[in-house]
């Protein structure tokens, strides 16, 4: 039997940076950068980087020379209404801008309230990788991959390591919200230390894994950052879609100059402005989701900070949106961390409080959550007061991979608790004999799901104790959920095919991996992939990086390896398995919130048509004045409501786009039929109301 | 008068329906190549033509498709070039002039046969035979392949190519236009379609003493049948299917409707099995048939009215629009064919397209101008609008929060840029071509009318060449150099343009692993997504021409009824 230590996780995620979080959108903290960033990003570099907004950028410009023509006595169009509609323009670029600074500013927020960890620290840097090779004091910014140092109660860790000697107890509340010490020694899977948390007892040699700079806050703050923030597989393939659209609405709008001029000579008027065509262009062109492009992508990555997760590629948070199949591991996600002794079966003819008793000493010594919860159950059911292993003279035997038993050895009583295999060679090399009758208790307590540990004083079974997995509750109900996503869950355990199958079908799994080996995971995740399917993981063990590095979504627990966290390409810091539903939901909501903005956008064009046409041609065909079914007052109050709505839009969906649009679980179709009403339907409704709106304030402040 | 359309519309689309479900299952299986005796016969096939039949990347594929067509064009230009000196030539036509030809022969190879000239005045039976109505095969081959290769894209996983373009030539040509071609030759040669090598016979008229007539002749039931069955839609006469020699009765009429829409219609069943889920199939017929319809409804509302410029001069107009329509066929049998000839990218005219009223002429450049999907060209209609169901997935794929796919594939980022680089190549024509032409003195030289309908005449003739349509509004005079020339290249590039993104795109889609069907997966075999389909073609349409369609029929209509 496996008896694994599994870090015990906090379910409920506490942690540093909520209170940033909750901070309210209008905070001044945030506005004020965030306009400050608006002005910065009108260099043309900036706008490059978005085609949409770009071009807006461009009509401003032209524009503005318009009114500086028109200023001149070259009017194109009324000076006060050219004046206008450049003004709007401008601020249709500042409102993207915005958008985008508020994004990252709160992202960046977020990030530096978990950087604030991360001091800059004096390292004692060793000379040689041992711990009397004499130190040399060092900024902990000079350190690189690869150098060795000495950190000591109360020192605080100057980068992300992996222990190489040394065990000391570790204070990770400043990254993980938990505030009890963790253990961390060389070796195994509870090697590895992150930088800025602070050790508390003893010393630990560390050597350094990373370049400063390169640990995963400064991956995920420098993604956040325009500067090294590269587009997701789905944002540019969205922009290329978007510039398309922007190329035919500039093509239409740029021939409608000839095809108005031959309609002019035809009827004797005059032909479209340059104005008013620039302004039809930005109405036309999809501004509110190109404006809140880039919002979008960089508020999801702030979404997954807030549920601290720190992902070091933005292809990942979208990938998971993607997910088919969810690795989870049994204990820690699907089960509370541990199996609880639940009931004494005891061999025939042996009194149950005597078997209570000896497994009670047997684990007297035995501080895992499983030894624990025995020595609790004697107490229960028997009152059995705990001894101490030194009150009982004895000597406590630890678990070993070799005998696979733990026990006591006292007054020649030598009483010992392991799987029934281990008990077996144990009494039979000592020429006893293994019960048949505890056989079949074995079998049945494995049956049952759970698993069966055999108590034995030298040669005598006398009986078995059941530990119990404690599936967590509502957890049925998540997985429920997960199907109506379409999403496939698959538990992997180390547990035998008849425990495991136990556990499945009381936690609701479609499918499970029994006695599962490293290998026999990665080739899980291999066999899924080659159908066609994403697969999310999570993990914590060196053993584990192969199938993390395999597996398209890989979230790694904090409190595991560094190989481990570098195989995968997100860290959950509450080092909470379950949290893979959630990072589930943010990738969708990324991408909902993109194809929302993108469909709202499009259907905005109907009725800004409806407004621009008949005014644009007034000169022309004063007949077109039949499809102004807004009644709107002017054709300049027309064009200038048209162009204000558009800009304004940009604004009041920026809420949104920081956000997202909600992902409830729900089949595809389903929620495609809300999202079409809401903002298909909404996005062809709500631009007729806000122009008409528009329209009547201009003419109420003498505007137009 | 709306019950004629009815009934004629419900026996159109049932008989339609009823022969394309075969051939649809025959298309599907000679594709395959499952058909016993069909390995045997197309290896020899290709010996005999040293041909090599292996498995073609895209981009072989593609090249392939190029250079047939390549041919085709040079062979067209060449025969009309020197047609003084061929045989077949009763009439003794001297060579076409350069930029007549250079049009024509794009024309043809391209599917549009947009005809700047004059039939039975300009070819010789040996040009219509051995250019033309070879070329209306060939060409309605290339649209069968192109289409065929994007079903494979979606039926295969990770593949490499997309199957062996001569082959699958060989198959349209010999497997489905010839064999359909011949029969509906005979139905019409039968039905009193003409169909005779000499020149033409001269009769004296009942009545008159001493007046004659010239009654023109030629190989016309045998052009006309592919004519129809390829959506080429090249007249041999002028006057086109108005012309009773080419159409003589209401059965033929139908008999010529049924042949434009029965490929189209059948690439939606055999695309249904290709791919092995039937439904997919039934929701792309289901979303062209249906807007198809409203397409007919809007056209025949408008017809049905009268024009109120002949009600002023005491015209009865209880029976709507008679202004350029064969009595024969009347108001519904024009209608229909009218609207069926637009939607599918044929271009044969019973009627006179000018004279339609202008809502009713919206709907045939609208028509053209969503791209020719609606059922649309012989296969072209059918890749045509399989990138719309591309985009529409693609925006509602990303509103349920996944990365978008279409029937397993996963739609990504160099797919979206062959879509919208195939979406965008005709507007682009059209829009700049028209644009040019209003500009350039040589272009304005062109409509016969001033105003919004001169306008509506340019952008119709753009629309319909470079969506590969063919029809014309007429009132246009297309035959000069600068038309002929800047036609010619909206054709060719509304074209190809076209055809090497999709195959792109089919090649990209082929090399990809399907994704399993989940309950998180967007299901594109319902009524949803017919929905979202039709809305996906009207949207992008009515946004690109919505501007010109203003200055042009809309402008005209509330002129001509004085709404304003």
């Amino acid at each position: 039997m496996d008896i694994k230590q599994t870090p015990q996780s906090p379910l409920s995620s506490a942690s540093t940076g909520r209170s940033m979080a909750r901070a309210s959108l209008l905070d001044a903290r945030l506005l004020r950068p965030a306009v400050a960033g608006s002005l910065l990003r009108l260099a043309p570099q900036a706008q490059w980087k978005n085609p949409v907004m770009f071009v807006v950028y461009l009509g401003s410009m032209f524009t503005t020379v318009l009114l500086g023509l028109a200023l001149a006595g070259h009017a194109d169009a009324p000076p006060a209404f050219v004046a206008l509609v450049a003004v709007t323009l401008w601020l249709t670029v500042l409102f993207a801008n915005f958008a985008e600074a508020l994004a990252e500013g709160r992202s960046r927020a977020q990030a530096a309230s978990l950087r604030a960890a991360k001091k800059n620290v004096a390292a004692k840097k060793l000379r040689a990788p041992r711990r009397d090779a004499g130190v040399e004091l060092v900024a902990s910014t000079d350190l690189r991959k690869g150098d060795v140092v000495l950190v000591e109660a109360g020192d605080t860790l100057p980068g992300d390591g992996e222990v190489i000697d040394g065990i000391a107890s570790v204070d990770e509340s400043a990254i993980t919200g938990e505030s009890a010490p963790v253990i961390r020694e060389s070796g195994g899977d509870f090697s590895s230390v992150t930088g800025g948390t602070r050790v508390l007892s003893d010393w630990l040699v560390v050597r350094i894994t990373t370049q400063p700079g390169e640990a995963f806050l400064d991956r995920m703050i420098a993604m956040v950052e325009g500067a090294s923030r590269k587009k997701t597989p789905n944002e540019i393939a969205l922009t290329v879609f978007l510039v398309a659209l922007t190329i035919v609405f500039l093509l239409a709008c740029v021939t409608l100059y000839p095809f108005s001029v031959y309609a002019a000579t035809a009827s004797g008027g005059s032909p479209v402005s340059l104005t008013v065509l620039v302004a039809l262009l930005v109405c036309l062109i999809p501004t509110t989701i190109g404006g809140l492009l880039s919002a979008i992508g960089v508020a999801g990555m702030g979404r997954l900070l807030r549920a601290n997760v720190i992902a070091t590629s933005g292809r990942a948070i979208e990938a998971a949106g993607d997910v088919d199949v969810l690795l989870l591991d049994k204990t820690g996600t699907i089960t509370l961390g541990n199996r609880q002794a639940t009931r004494f079966v005891p061999a025939p003819g042996v009194e149950e409080g005597a078997l209570a008793s000896a497994a009670q000493l047997a684990s007297l010594a035995d501080e895992t959550p499983e030894g624990r919860s025995i020595v609790v159950l004697a107490k229960q059911r028997f009152n059995l007061r705990e001894r101490t292993v030194g009150e009982l003279k004895g000597e406590f035997v630890p678990f070993s991979a070799q005998t696979r038993m733990s026990g006591v050895d006292t007054g020649g009583q030598r009483i010992r608790k392991g799987a029934a295999d281990a008990v077996r060679r144990f009494v039979e090399a000592q020429g006893g004999a293994f019960p048949e009758a505890v056989s079949a208790a074995v079998d049945a307590v494995a049956r049952s799901g759970a698993t069966p540990l055999v108590v034995v004083e030298n040669t005598r079974v006398l009986g078995v104790v059941e530990l119990k997995d404690i599936v967590k509750g509502g957890i049925r109900e998540r997985f429920a959920e997960l199907r109506r996503m379409g999403i496939r869950t698959v538990m992997v355990t180390g547990d035998n095919r008849l425990t495991a199958a136990a556990i499945a079908a009381e936690a609701g799994v479609d499918d499970f991996l029994a006695e599962a080996t490293p290998e026999a995971k990665l080739t899980l995740i291999r066999r899924e992939q080659a159908a066609g399917r994403l697969v999310a993981m999570t993990g914590d063990g060196t053993n584990d990086a192969p199938a993390l590095a395999q597996a398209d979504v890989a979230v790694a627990m904090n409190s595991g390896t560094q190989a481990a966290k570098e195989a995968g390409n997100m860290v959950d810091l509450d080092s909470n398995p379950t949290k893979l539903i959630e990072i589930v939901a943010i990738g969708k909501e990324m991408l909902m919130t993109r194809g929302a903005l993108t469909t709202f956008s499009i259907a905005n064009d109907v009725a800004k048509y409806f407004a621009i046409l008949p005014a644009a041609f007034v000169a022309t065909y004063p007949q077109l004045g039949a499809l102004n079914l807004m009644h709107l007052a002017s054709p300049q109050s027309a064009i200038l409501s048209a162009v204000i709505f558009n800009a304004l839009i940009i604004v009041a969906l920026i809420p949104l786009a920081l956000r997202g649009v909600r992902y409830r679980p729900d089949t595809a179709e389903k929620l495609l039929r809300r999202n079409l009403l809401v903002y298909g339907l909404g996005g062809l409704l709500t631009p007729f109301a806000g122009i008409k709106l528009i329209d009547l304030a201009l003419v109420a402040l003498g505007v137009a | 008068m709306t019950q004629d359309l009815f009934l004629l519309t419900l026996l159109f689309l049932a008989l339609l329906g009823a022969m394309a479900w075969p051939l649809g299952a025959h298309m599907a299986r000679l594709f395959s190549g499952t058909y016993a005796w069909q390995p045997r016969l197309e290896a020899g096939l290709l010996r005999l033509l040293r041909l090599n039949g292996d498995d073609m990347r895209w981009t072989v594929y593609a090249l392939g498709v190029l250079l047939f067509n390549l041919i085709g064009l040079l062979v067209l230009y060449g025969l009309q070039r020197l047609q003084g000196g061929l045989p077949f030539n009763p009439q003794g036509f001297g060579a076409v002039s350069a930029d007549s030809a250079f049009n024509t022969a794009i024309s043809f190879v391209t599917n549009t046969n947009w005809q700047g000239y004059a039939g039975e005045s300009t070819m010789s039976h040996g040009v219509q035979m051995l250019g033309l109505t070879v070329q209306n095969f060939l060409s309605a081959a290339t649209g069968i392949v192109v289409a065929i290769a994007l079903m494979r894209g979606f039926a295969l996983r990770a593949a490499a190519g997309l199957g062996n373009v001569w082959l699958d030539l060989l198959r349209a040509v010999l497997g489905v236009l010839l064999p359909l071609s011949l029969l509906l030759a005979l139905a019409l040669a039968g039905l009193g379609v003409v169909q005779s090598l000499d020149a033409h016979v001269t009769v004296a008229l009942h009545g008159t003493p001493g007046s004659t007539q010239t009654l023109p002749l030629g190989p016309v039931a045998s052009q006309e049948a592919i004519k129809l069955l390829g959506t080429n839609g090249g007249g041999f006469f002028n006057a086109n299917s108005a012309h009773p020699f080419e159409n003589p009765s209401a059965l033929t009429n139908l008999l010529e409707m049924l042949a434009i829409f029965l490929v189209p219609a059948a690439l939606c069943f055999a695309f249904g099995r290709l791919v092995g889920d039937r439904r997919q199939g039934w929701t792309l017929l289901a979303a062209m048939t249906l807007l198809f319809l409203i397409m007919l409804a809007v056209f025949f509302a408008a017809e049905s009215s009268a024009n109120p410029l002949l009600t002023a001069l005491g015209v009865d107009g209880h029976a709507g629009n008679l202004e350029g329509k064969e009595l024969r066929f009347g108001l519904a049998g024009s209608s229909l064919f009218a609207v069926v000839t637009t939607a599918a990218s044929c271009g044969a005219v019973n009627a006179m397209h000018d004279s339609l009223m202008p809502l009713a002429g919206l709907v045939t450049l609208l028509q053209m101008q969503l791209g020719e999907v609606i059922f649309g060209g012989v296969g072209s209609g059918f890749y045509g609008m399989l990138l719309f169901a591309v985009v529409a997935v693609f925006v509602a794929g990303l509103m349920i929060g996944r990365t978008p796919e279409y029937l397993g594939k996963k739609i990504q980022s160099f797919d979206i840029r062959m879509t919208m680089l195939a979406l965008l190549a005709t507007p682009l024509l059209v829009l700049a071509g028209t644009a040019l032409s209003v500009v350039l003195p040589a272009g304005l030289a062109g409509p016969a009318n001033p105003g919004a309908h001169g306008f509506s005449e340019v952008l119709y003739a753009f629309s319909s060449a470079a969506n590969n349509n063919g029809s014309a509004f007429a009132g246009l005079s297309a035959n000069t150099p600068f038309y002929n020339t800047l036609l010619g290249l909206a054709m060719w590039f509304g074209r190809f343009l076209v055809i090497v993104p999709v195959l792109a795109l089919a090649g990209s889609l082929a090399a990809k692993k399907a994704v399993p069907v989940t309950s998180g997966t967007l299901r594109t075999d319902t009524g949803l997504f017919v929905g979202l389909l039709m809305g996906a073609v009207l949207i992008v349409g009515a946004l690109t021409y919505l501007p010109a369609l203003a200055l042009g029929p809309i402008a005209e209509h509330l002129t001509l009824f004085g709404i304003h």
